[in-house]
């Protein structure tokens, strides 16, 4: 006998979770933007091979597009402000995680691995996979907890730069000042790298989806055992 | 999602009723939030400037000090030194306010005068080189974002101050060059930090004129911008003392 669907609504993204989301999003831009002022000042570096250069960071229609020219002292100044605020809702979003046991949805497991490569392949349209019905992925998995790792990075390396002195266990854990200056820059071009695929997968997957990230909830079809329960006795 | 497409049975009306007033209330937090973000935004860029920097940020800038003085700073914590052959041959020079023209030594003094006001003490470089010598070998970070491994030798700050009978007994150190065009400030603790020289030689070599000639300050515990070159007067004061940068927008404090 076919299975027959019935739509109800899923509870899918907590209001604390929510919460954090959006108020990251903006906080996470404004520490670009002021990071990207305060690059500028000693923007030495580039991609290279051999000699020659691939991508210098950045190039001089980057700056003046965005205005990056010359404002160090805003930089530092709205840099070192709006810190606080993505530590502070780092911290709490992580609490939250653990001690509401949602760190259970986006830890990787055993299979997140291979699933994850099984996404992949089927997002880049190489190879269709028909991924089980769970609340995240394997990829998904391993990106969120990726980037809550990236987030802790980023304030370390950037305590490190900030305080090297006071802090020289750490700026000297972190492999010294300028190493820790990179792998603070790396990470934010990994942020961006995340902000660009989340984007695209956001929008593939539709509506309802995003919607969840706002409102907490998606309609789903749910297959229901048997074909004589009407939707009203469901209900 | 991908049963959406399946044959279903549709929600209930009431359970519509809930999902759109849900998504209604989803989206309208989410705009009201975003008006708020925005809204704040434009009124943190519409702050009046104190000294450069918009009022609240320059109010989160003390605030990081003040912290950073209670829980992080110690006079303990020393800057990590390396050895002299990996010390920059030519320091670099980045800034030249107040060194426009050249000085010789039988132009130049340096004065110091206390807290509590009285007779300024003038000292000569000989006066300061008959003191202990102490050499460093440091990184010196710019507020750029540049470092560079320089080796320098002076005399310890605290031990001028104790030497010459200068009470210490103030909360501000403030320096500035024979002409004034170039001025900083710094805390107590971090002037008498062991590691902060006056300094008259680099690489074992008197200073160069670019670098301060005949005296400058080297104050490991701060960006590059405290490190003031040519110090014609050091004033103690409860009062904090005019600082070039931190008049441009940048934190007072500038310590790493």
């Amino acid at each position: 006998m076919e299975p027959i669907f019935e739509q109800q609504i899923i509870e899918k993204h907590p209001l604390a979770v929510r919460w954090f989301h959006w108020v990251n999003f903006p906080v996470l831009m404004i520490m670009i933007w002021s990071g990207l002022l305060i690059y500028w000042a000693h923007d030495v570096y580039e991609i290279k091979i051999g000699s020659t250069t691939l991508f210098k960071f950045f190039p001089d229609v980057f700056y003046k597009t965005f205005d990056i020219n010359g404002h160090l002292a805003t930089g530092m100044a709205y840099h070192f402000a709006f810190a606080w605020f993505f530590a502070i809702n780092g911290f709490l979003y992580v609490a939250y995680m653990l001690v509401s046991g949602e760190w259970r949805f986006i830890l990787p497991n055993k299979s997140s691995l291979i699933e994850a490569w099984r996404v992949t392949l089927n997002d880049l349209f190489i190879k269709k996979y028909d991924h089980p019905k769970a609340k995240f992925n394997g990829a998904q998995r391993i990106a969120y907890t990726s980037i809550i790792i990236m987030g802790a990075g980023s304030l370390l390396t950037g305590l490190a730069i900030y305080k090297p002195i006071q802090l020289a266990w750490l700026t000297t854990m972190l492999g010294g000042y300028e190493w820790a200056r990179i792998e603070h820059f790396c990470l934010t071009v990994g942020f961006c790298g995340f902000f660009l695929i989340h984007i695209a997968q956001v929008v593939r997957a539709g509506w309802n989806n995003f919607r969840a990230m706002v409102a907490g909830f998606e309609v789903e079809s749910v297959p229901i055992t048997s074909p004589n329960v009407s939707n009203e006795e469901a209900s | 999602m991908q049963d959406s497409s399946k044959p279903s049975l549709h929600l209930t009306p009431e359970q519509q009723k809930n999902v759109n007033r849900r998504t209604f209330l989803g989206f309208a937090t989410l705009g009201l939030g975003a008006l708020g973000g925005v809204l704040g935004w434009k009124w943190l860029a519409n702050q009046p400037e104190v000294e450069g920097a918009l009022a609240p940020l320059r109010s989160v800038m003390e605030s990081n000090a003040a912290l950073n003085e209670k829980v992080l700073y110690s006079n303990t914590h020393l800057a990590p030194v390396y050895p002299r052959s990996t010390a920059a041959l030519e320091p670099r020079t980045n800034g030249d306010i107040g060194l426009e023209d050249e000085i010789a030594l039988e132009e130049w003094k340096l004065t110091i005068v206390g807290a509590k006001g009285g007779t300024p003490l003038v000292l000569s470089l000989a006066d300061i080189t008959s003191l202990p010598k102490t050499d460093i070998v440091f990184d010196f970070k710019c507020v750029e974002g540049w470092n560079e491994i320089q080796y320098w030798s002076g005399v310890r700050l605290s031990e001028v101050f104790k030497n010459f009978g200068v009470s210490t007994d103030a909360q501000c150190v403030g320096m500035e060059t024979p002409d004034k065009q170039y001025y900083i400030g710094l805390d107590m603790a971090s002037a008498l930090h062991p590691q902060t020289l006056l300094a008259y030689e680099s690489n074992g070599q008197a200073i160069s004129q670019e670098q301060g000639y005949p005296l400058r300050l080297i104050v490991p515990v701060k960006y590059g911008i405290k490190n003031i070159k040519r110090i014609g007067t050091i004033t103690l004061s409860n009062e904090r003392p005019p600082d070039y940068w931190a008049e441009q927008g940048y934190d007072y404090y500038a310590g790493l």
